[in-house]
């Protein structure tokens, strides 16, 4: 680490002299270049070790059944992912007494569809209109509404995402390749307690024949955190 | 703690990378590590608020460059050693102190699915009266406690408006560190993003953050 820290240092030394010398239009870019070469994450080769160490270490003194770890990891493997949000949204979509509960008492309407639980125990859900686009952080640590989405992927766990989704929202709204027009109110949910947000996208122009279960394998998991649009074609599932 | 973890507004750590169909967990032992946790947590040793604070206790150089579950197992490995359930040597040695008695786990795997179901409420069903109502203009307080805080430091010293209140939950600053859960309303709280990143924010933009009474006063 104390490399890294010292190029990071270098490299910000550099661009302050390039900005010294007149060049400041490019100083967010250089802000963003020095980036690339502290590039964290690199896992030390034992973690495997490690980890299988500690769980054979509490397997033996009782402290956890290697059976229940089996079922945990299984249950948010196969078991609750985003294909349960994009379930909602399509109910929302398609019956309009079901989203008014929706955005009136999530918990109670996404429990009508079996869903809830860890980490979504208190649930709002903010719908976006044309006027208004919703998007969710968690800028102190990684907080995400498992029940209806899943674990949370590896950018939005980042440092890049954290730090800059509620000072630029925009900026990354375009880095996921979604510009806004300028009028639209961006909306920013920090999520700072226990209460875990759903985006209700728009429902997508040229879908009016479309039935839920269709409509349901358009939505997105981005779309569901606000990063993103839905779009009237896609392939695949809200993976 | 004004700690590494805050990073709400900092602009300084790089692009932002999807990885395309991203699997769950990257590695085997990262699944291992995320369902120890939870399991683990059935000892009900130690709280959710004390397991934020036990990642955040990480050093600043070591939380950026270790990854996610890397962190998770650092503050499980804190967290099962500051809570007597394993010993510093156990975990190097990854064997049971000789003379140890065996526990039973409390999390069978038959309890698995409705433990994730039931989840971990941090609602609380008691009578508290509320500091503020929605439509009211509020301050963050500029607090810099050294312990765990959900209050950023972004939004510290900021007006806001009252949007909703949520009701009653537990008071994370408290509970992290096991002085109880000091349940008090809980609240949205809309700022302009204006009043919080000055002219470079649009006007019609807004951040919305769960506060607190403790983090609030009137403006």
């Amino acid at each position: 680490m104390k490399a890294t820290r010292r190029d990071f240092l270098t490299s910000a030394a550099t661009a302050a002299g390039a900005a010294a010398t007149g060049s400041f239009a490019n100083a967010d870019d250089q802000a963003h270049g020095h980036a690339h070469q502290h590039d964290h994450q690199a896992v030390p080769s034992d973690m495997a070790l490690r980890v299988k160490s500690l769980e054979s270490l509490l397997v033996e003194k009782g402290l956890v059944d290697r059976a229940a770890l089996d079922a945990l990891v299984d249950t948010y493997e196969h078991k609750i992912g985003p294909r349960n949000g994009a379930q909602v949204v399509a109910r929302a979509w398609v019956d309009p007494a079901y989203k008014q509960r929706l955005l009136m008492d999530a918990d109670k309407a996404i429990a009508e569809l079996g869903y809830g639980g860890l980490q979504g125990e208190h649930m709002v859900v903010v719908e976006n209109t044309p006027a208004l686009h919703n998007m969710v952080v968690c800028t102190l640590c990684s907080c995400y509404p498992w029940p209806v989405l899943g674990l949370p992927p590896v950018w939005y766990k980042s440092a890049p995402y954290r730090s800059r989704s509620v000072i630029d929202p925009r900026g990354v709204l375009r880095e996921f390749g979604l510009e806004l027009p300028e009028e639209v109110e961006v909306r920013v949910w920090d999520s700072t307690a226990e209460v875990r947000y759903l985006v209700l996208p728009e429902r997508p122009s040229g879908t009016e024949g479309l039935a839920e279960d269709a409509l349901a394998a358009l939505v997105t998991r981005n779309a569901m955190i606000g990063v993103a649009k839905v779009s009237a074609n896609r392939e695949g599932g809200a993976a | 703690m004004n700690g590494i973890h805050d990073m709400g507004g900092m602009q300084d750590m790089g692009p932002i990378k999807e990885e395309k169909n991203e699997p769950v967990f990257h590695h085997p032992w990262e699944g291992r590590t995320f369902a120890m946790y939870r399991a683990t947590g059935a000892w009900r040793k130690w709280n959710i608020d004390a397991a934020r604070y036990s990642r955040e206790l990480i050093p600043p150089d070591e939380y950026l460059r270790m990854g996610y579950y890397e962190k998770w197992y650092q503050g499980l490995v804190d967290l099962l050693t500051a809570s007597g359930l394993v010993t510093r040597a156990e975990v190097e040695t990854g064997k049971p102190a000789r003379g140890s008695t065996k526990s039973t786990p409390p999390l069978t795997p038959e309890q698995v699915v409705e433990s994730v179901a039931k989840g971990v409420p941090a609602k609380r069903d008691v009578s508290v009266a509320p500091r503020f109502q929605a439509g009211q203009h509020i301050r963050a307080r500029n607090i810099n406690p050294l312990g765990h805080t959900r209050l950023p430091r972004y939004a510290r010293g900021k007006r806001g408006t009252i949007d909703r209140d949520y009701g009653v939950f537990v008071f994370p600053d408290s509970n992290a560190q096991f002085r109880g859960e000091n349940p008090q309303h809980l609240y949205s709280v809309r700022f302009s993003a204006r009043e919080l990143w000055g002219e470079q924010a649009k006007l019609q933009d807004t951040v919305y953050l769960s506060m607190w009474d403790d983090y609030l006063e009137p403006a």
